[in-house]
């Protein structure tokens, strides 16, 4: 299901996102592309284009694991950018580190050629639609 | 009011680079210390298609790169900075279909660090969607040449 939640969301498809499950957990590839270059001289990707994958991937781990009628909406989100991002593809993965009945709080990472040097990571809480739970 | 940088190279630095302009971003002014830019709506940036307003990532973006603007208007001048990190609070959800405005303010500059304040809002920052908190890296190549994040490790920062 949501294999195909992320090609639903226009901006996870204007990024290009690629999302594959695999059990209970999902990996998003956000495949290179021009239009991801925030910094020409470097070249390095725009950080708001890591932070959003690592978003899109947070929003699509939480609707995996906790089906609701409505999508996870972010309350913060916080990234810290470990180094920059070069112009190729960039993998994430989310973990739930606990969901209540409300609220979500997930980590994030998103890396390049070893996801033992992740790229940037994220800390986020989300709102859980308390519909149809 | 007729600095180069000021009337040239920030709006161009508001939106010029691949990224920020396929995402439409327009700079909107600079009063004080406060600077102003724009994204305008476009179904292809929404979020949620149920709702039909921008998506979170995008405000992320939209607020990291106004931060960035802020660094240079207190620099005076272009340096390379880079992000440490980004906070934000989405306070509630923006306004379907309307276009977001976001304006940041470094509100402190030491020699490596920068410290930014921003807020996402479509009509008043007193009304904001979104607000961040930010710290950037300043001269963050720390003299090294372009492509060099392109070899291999090891990466420091300076």
């Amino acid at each position: 299901m949501t294999d195909a939640l992320l090609d639903r969301l226009p901006y996870a498809r204007f990024l290009g996102l690629q999302s594959h499950v695999e059990g209970d957990g999902l990996t998003v590839v956000m495949p290179f592309a021009d239009k991801l270059i925030g910094n020409p001289m470097l070249p390095a990707l725009h950080g708001g284009s890591t932070a959003a994958l690592l978003e899109m991937t947070a929003v699509a781990q939480v609707a995996l694991s906790y089906p609701r009628l409505r999508l996870p909406r972010p309350i913060n989100v916080t990234v810290s950018y470990l180094r920059s991002g070069k112009p190729i593809d960039v993998t994430a993965r989310a973990r739930i580190s606990k969901a209540g009945r409300r609220v979500a709080h997930v980590v994030a990472e998103a890396w390049q050629d070893d996801p033992q040097n992740p790229i940037a990571s994220l800390t986020a809480h989300f709102l859980l639609d308390e519909d149809n739970g | 009011m007729s600095d180069p940088f000021l009337t040239q190279m920030l709006p161009q630095l508001a939106g010029g680079a691949a990224h920020t302009h396929a995402l439409g971003f327009a700079y909107e002014g600079l009063q004080g210390d406060r600077v102003r830019i724009r994204v305008p709506w476009r179904a292809d940036l929404v979020g949620d298609p149920d709702t039909g307003v921008l998506a979170g990532g995008l405000v992320t973006t939209l607020l990291d790169h106004v931060g960035g603007l802020a660094v240079w208007v207190a620099l005076k001048g272009f340096q390379p900075i880079a992000t440490l990190d980004l906070r934000v609070d989405y306070m509630r959800a923006a306004a379907p279909g309307a276009d977001l405005l976001a304006e940041a303010r470094c509100y402190r500059l030491t020699r490596h660090i920068a410290f930014v304040r921003a807020w996402a809002f479509e009509i008043s920052p007193d009304d904001p969607v979104a607000a961040s908190q930010a710290a950037y890296v300043v001269n963050s190549d720390g003299g090294r040449k372009a492509g060099a994040n392109l070899r291999g490790r090891p990466e420091t920062t300076s």
